[in-house]
């Protein structure tokens, strides 16, 4: 548990006067969920657009395996085995969602045959399994276009978990999906995380979620780091229930 | 819906061939809507990508000067087609390299003027391609048979049909691929592509250059037919046309652009014997009524007429 997986270096980024990130210096360990709470606006997806070649920082490093990565392509990040869902699902929208969890099955493999099926028995089967142990399958079928907000954040969160990569990113993977089903779903991605052995960093505003999965917890807040240590500690911290979590329960 | 695809392929075909012996100069106007089906194919795939293509004319009439160029010195059908199709994907493939950078509007529009310096090119480099008079193809032998007029225009036909079929059929297998749909992933969500690591430039730009083997194909079987090339094949009309026929076909299925292709050749011909002048416009009403009220298309409509999806 204490090898550090990916770690960021005073990363900087700013979009005009606004600090995106300012100076954000992170590890992340093999095998550990990392929660990263804060309030909007606060950086949260930016560090997750960096970490994934999506936006290159002005100033600062990431290395992942003890690899610098820093201003390569998503797509050259995704071969090294970081994935990422979206905080707005990003779907192939008139794909049904097997469809959708196939092609990233089959990504796995470069895309490149031309003459085969892409519902073929291996490529099916295995996002049918995923799709099962996300409790989708009822709506394998259905045209990603025609799905409400939960089942889609899942099935963005499956296509990401598809791709078998040892570090995901998951930008606020419970919003949208119901309060009633939320706690399930949590327990059921830990258990397909912790099976697989993925490392997990997930950007999260419900603290009953983060209280329960995260082994520990960053709190974001105007593009730097203000917080970082075990949930229990953190989240009763008087100054990060203020600024954060009572921002957070009004938000 | 699919499994019935092939069944109506050869439906199609025998219509194609009993009204080809019916009436020779159907077999003409059939072989050129083989041709243009075939061209309208790659019109088709870019479609998936959810790009179109306003120059596309560009390789038909690239792969139409390569035959009436070359027919002097291999005049084999068998071996200018290859030539046609070879040259036509490599052309596609350096234009490809430019203009899959860019999307929608920009991409159609540069493919148009890709093919208006072409047009171009044909028209005032006299000395080569004599202009506007155009370049007339001798009938070739097919397969090192020589052949009298009537026994080749029948075996052109019959190429243009097999090849119709063959390279359906590939299309087809194609559409269905993780290739084929990643290239259809472009159109909804590109960067989702390149956060699963796949190169959605490059599935577009194989798609491109084999829209423009496609349209080289369909170009070399036009000149083999009508016999006569001239710049005009590569006009924007000739490109406006193609994208018409696969609006009137249909994108959802690969039999759209060959229901497009006949219909549109029948319609053509027919309303410019009835009404001389006002062809074009009953072409445009039947257009804007494909688009009103049928927008799957011609495949659409009989999608839904035996009743599954036009998709
Ligand atoms: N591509 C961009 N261009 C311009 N400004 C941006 C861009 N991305 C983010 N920002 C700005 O950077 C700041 C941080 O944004 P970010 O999306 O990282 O916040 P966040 O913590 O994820 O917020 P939320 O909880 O609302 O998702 C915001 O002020 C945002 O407007
Ligand atoms: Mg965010």
């Amino acid at each position: 548990m204490s090898e550090v997986l990916l770690q960021a270096t005073g990363l900087r980024l700013a979009f005009g006067g606004v600090k995106a990130a300012d100076g954000i210096d992170l590890g992340v360990m093999k095998g550990e969920f990392l929660a990263i709470i804060g309030p909007n606006g606060a950086g949260k997806t930016t560090f997750i657009n960096m970490t994934t070649g999506y936006l290159r920082p002005n100033a600062g490093e990431i290395s992942y395996e003890g690899q610098r990565i820093t201003g390569m392509s998503p797509r050259a990040i995704v071969k090294r085995g970081i994935a990422r869902s979206f905080q707005l699902p990003q779907l192939f929208l008139e794909h049904t969602v097997e469809q959708n969890v196939a092609l990233a099955v089959a990504s796995r493999d470069g895309i490149w045959s031309p003459l085969t099926p892409l519902l073929r028995p291996g490529y099916r089967d295995e996002a049918r399994d995923l799709l099962e142990r996300f409790g989708l399958t009822g709506i394998a079928e259905t045209r990603a276009d025609a799905l409400n907000e939960g089942a889609r954040k899942l099935a963005d969160i499956a296509m990401a978990v598809a791709l078998k990569p040892r570090l995901l990113l998951m930008d606020e993977p419970t919003s949208g999906v119901a309060a009633s089903e939320k706690m399930d779903v949590v327990e059921t991605l830990a258990r397909v995380l912790r099976d697989a052995k993925v490392t997990a960093v997930f950007v999260e505003h419900d603290m009953d979620v983060v209280e329960r999965f995260a082994d520990r917890v960053a709190v974001w807040s105007q593009g730097r780091i203000a917080a970082l240590g075990p949930p229990g500690e953190v989240l009763s911290d008087p100054a990060v229930q203020r600024e954060v979590i009572g921002i957070e329960r009004h938000a | 819906m699919r499994k019935i695809e092939p069944l109506l392929a050869i439906l199609l075909a025998g219509a194609m061939i009993a009204a080809a012996i019916a009436a020779p100069w159907l077999r003409f106007v059939l072989t050129i809507a083989l041709a243009k089906g075939i061209a309208v194919m790659g019109i088709l795939l870019l479609l998936r990508a959810g790009q179109v293509s306003f120059g596309h004319a560009l390789y038909i009439a690239f792969g139409a000067y390569t035959v009436a160029f070359l027919a002097p010195r291999f005049g084999d059908a068998m071996i200018l087609l290859p030539l046609a199709a070879v040259g036509a994907g490599a052309l596609g493939l350096v234009i490809g390299l430019f203009v899959t950078r860019y999307r929608q509007i920009f991409f159609g529009m540069l493919n148009l003027a890709m093919s208006m310096v072409f047009y171009s090119l044909l028209e005032k480099l006299y000395a080569i391609t004599k202009g506007s008079d155009g370049i007339r193809v001798e009938i070739m032998p097919v397969a090192g048979q020589a052949l009298d007029r009537i026994t080749y225009e029948w075996t052109i036909f019959g190429i243009a049909l097999g090849l119709a079929f063959v390279l359906g059929l590939l299309l087809r297998l194609y559409l269905a691929s993780p290739m084929g749909e990643a290239l259809a992933g472009i159109k909804t969500r590109e960067t989702r592509l390149e956060f699963m690591g796949v190169p959605a430039r490059g599935v577009l730009l194989s798609a491109y250059v084999m829209s423009a083997v496609l349209g080289g194909i369909g170009g070399a079987l036009i000149a083999m037919t009508s016999r006569h090339v001239t710049p005009l094949l590569a006009y924007w009309t000739s490109s406006g046309e193609l994208v018409f026929i696969a609006i009137l076909g249909g994108a959802g299925g690969v039999l759209g652009p060959f229901l497009g292709a006949a219909g549109y050749e029948l319609v053509r011909v027919y309303a410019a014997a009835s009404f001389a002048d006002a062809w074009q416009m009953i072409l445009g009403a039947v257009l804007l009524l494909v688009i009103l009220f049928a927008p799957g298309g011609l495949w659409g409509m009989a999608a839904r007429a035996i009743g599954g999806r036009g998709r």
